[in-house]
């Protein structure tokens, strides 16, 4: 289901702001299936890579190709952000909301917004006023927004940045379903247990560029550069 | 004082036995004033939600213009109506002058900037928090404007209901352009300045309590229906 998208190929992508370089220049080639995890520490570009693959950060130098042109490519994604933002609506609009927006009827909008909910444990507060929910049901709530488009390629900004233990394992069991229902992955985490736990492949990032690149076991292993191996030793690495 | 208490006993009486006048003209009064918040919403929403989502080379001038006319003298708007729906002006044709219709007109005139300018702080600020959600899930224009008036539709009640108070307690323009004749235009504010230029202290003062019992039993009337205090709500 991925392959319509992948390869992607990132060139001397840069993105700025109010002339400051918040990632780049970055090159990258992201292709097969799997979880790829973008790992670095705070302020090494994470969200800004995320962001300029998803199209909402401007690209100002370099370029971002996919498999299909960009209007397809921008149709099968969806991203999650680290603060979920939860849309001044009860659970079940929120999850009927992207439904809508696509020309999907109210009846089966609904129908698959009452299964999606259920699925991630929401089943029981669907006409609650989703601002109000904790952060671990909003964030699921999130995910569950976005994987119900069913896209072809799902960014997760650090997704369970600020999540306890068991909200952190909820929501992980839902990414683990959605990328074993095809969906591919692509998020960012400084946490490693979680990194461990859900990379294919990693792209560990410094200072807004790609050091290394590789297959999750290769770079647990046996990282390549000496920043990879600091930063896996639990060494501060700027 | 005498004319204070004589006041509330009058606006008491003319209340308990319905007065047909004062029936009339408070009927009157409301139909123009919801007219206009009707029409001056529907053009000052969609409006500010646009402001909000569209970026364009001189939107902080339309905003800030928008801001300044929330200061639009409405003696100033009256006569401008006046000039453009009088025999020689360019809408005489129409026949408006000194009837409802220009007194709406005027009214939308005044409270279109203001509905505008509430509206437009509070969507600025919602879609400030949505952007990167609706960018993320492509939606369009249109769709992020509907999404914006939907989601803050208890903020923009706020709004309404400012151009609301504005509209209602309107004298200056309405009284110019609508002309304040008995049984066809006069409304609770022109009346009240018609009684007090008379010298009916009493009856004008009625009048007025009238006025602000009608301006807060629409308001919380309002309130009461959109549930906007309700638990679990913003």
């Amino acid at each position: 289901m991925v392959s319509a998208l992948f390869p992607l190929t990132v060139k001397g992508a840069t993105t700025t702001r109010r002339g400051k370089v918040l990632a780049g220049p970055i090159d990258l080639t992201l292709d097969g299936g799997g979880t790829c995890v973008v790992i670095g520490p705070n302020g090494a570009g994470k969200t800004s890579l995320l962001r300029m693959l998803h199209g909402t950060a401007r690209i100002t130098r370099g370029q971002v190709t996919w498999a299909c042109d960009t209007e397809t490519a921008r149709h099968h994604q969806a991203f999650v952000f680290q603060h979920p933002v939860m849309l001044r609506r009860s659970v079940i609009e929120n999850l009927v909301y992207p439904l809508r927006v696509r020309g999907m009827p109210r009846t089966a909008a609904r129908q698959r917004a009452v299964d999606w909910a259920t699925r991630i444990g929401l089943g029981h507060m669907l006409e609650r006023h989703a601002p109000v929910l904790s952060g671990g049901e909003q964030q699921k709530l999130a995910i569950a927004r976005a994987l119900i488009v069913e896209p072809r390629l799902l960014f997760l900004d650090e997704p369970c940045a600020s999540l306890d233990g068991r909200a952190m394992r909820e929501v992980e069991e839902i990414l683990v379903q959605a990328a074993a229902s095809g969906t591919r992955l692509i998020l960012s985490t400084h946490d490693m247990g979680q990194a461990r736990r859900l990379a294919d492949q990693v792209v560990f990032l410094l200072r807004g560029k790609v050091q290394e690149t590789g297959l999750a076991k290769n770079f647990f292993d046996q990282p390549q550069t000496s920043q990879a191996v600091a930063f896996l030793n639990g060494d501060i690495v700027e | 004082m005498t004319d204070l208490w004589q006041g509330l006993v009058q606006a008491f009486w003319l209340v308990v036995t319905f007065d047909a006048e004062l029936a009339e003209i408070s009927l009157r009064s409301l139909r123009v004033t919801l007219t206009a918040l009707v029409v001056a919403s529907a053009i000052a929403m969609p409006l500010a939600a646009f402001l909000s989502v569209q970026r364009f080379r001189f939107r902080r001038h339309v905003v800030a213009l928008l801001n300044a006319l929330m200061g639009l003298p409405p003696v100033v708007v009256g006569l401008v109506v006046y000039l453009m729906l009088s025999r020689s002006g360019p809408f005489g044709v129409l026949g408006l002058l000194f009837t409802p219709t220009a007194m709406i007109t005027a009214q939308v005139i005044i409270i279109v900037p203001l509905i505008a300018s509430i509206a437009h702080q509070s969507l600025r600020d919602l879609w400030q928090e949505y952007h990167d959600l609706l960018i993320s899930i492509n939606v369009t224009r249109r769709q992020k404007i509907a999404t914006l008036l939907w989601d803050a539709r208890r903020a923009l009640l706020t709004a309404g209901l400012a151009g609301f108070g504005r509209a209602i307690g309107e004298v200056g323009a309405i009284m110019i352009v609508g002309g304040n004749i008995d049984n066809a235009t006069r409304v609770l504010t022109t009346a009240i300045a018609l009684e007090t230029g008379k010298g009916d202290f009493a009856l004008a003062l009625a009048l007025g309590i009238v006025l602000v019992a009608l301006a807060v039993a629409v308001n919380v009337a309002i309130h009461w229906l959109s549930r906007t205090e309700r638990e679990g709500r913003w």
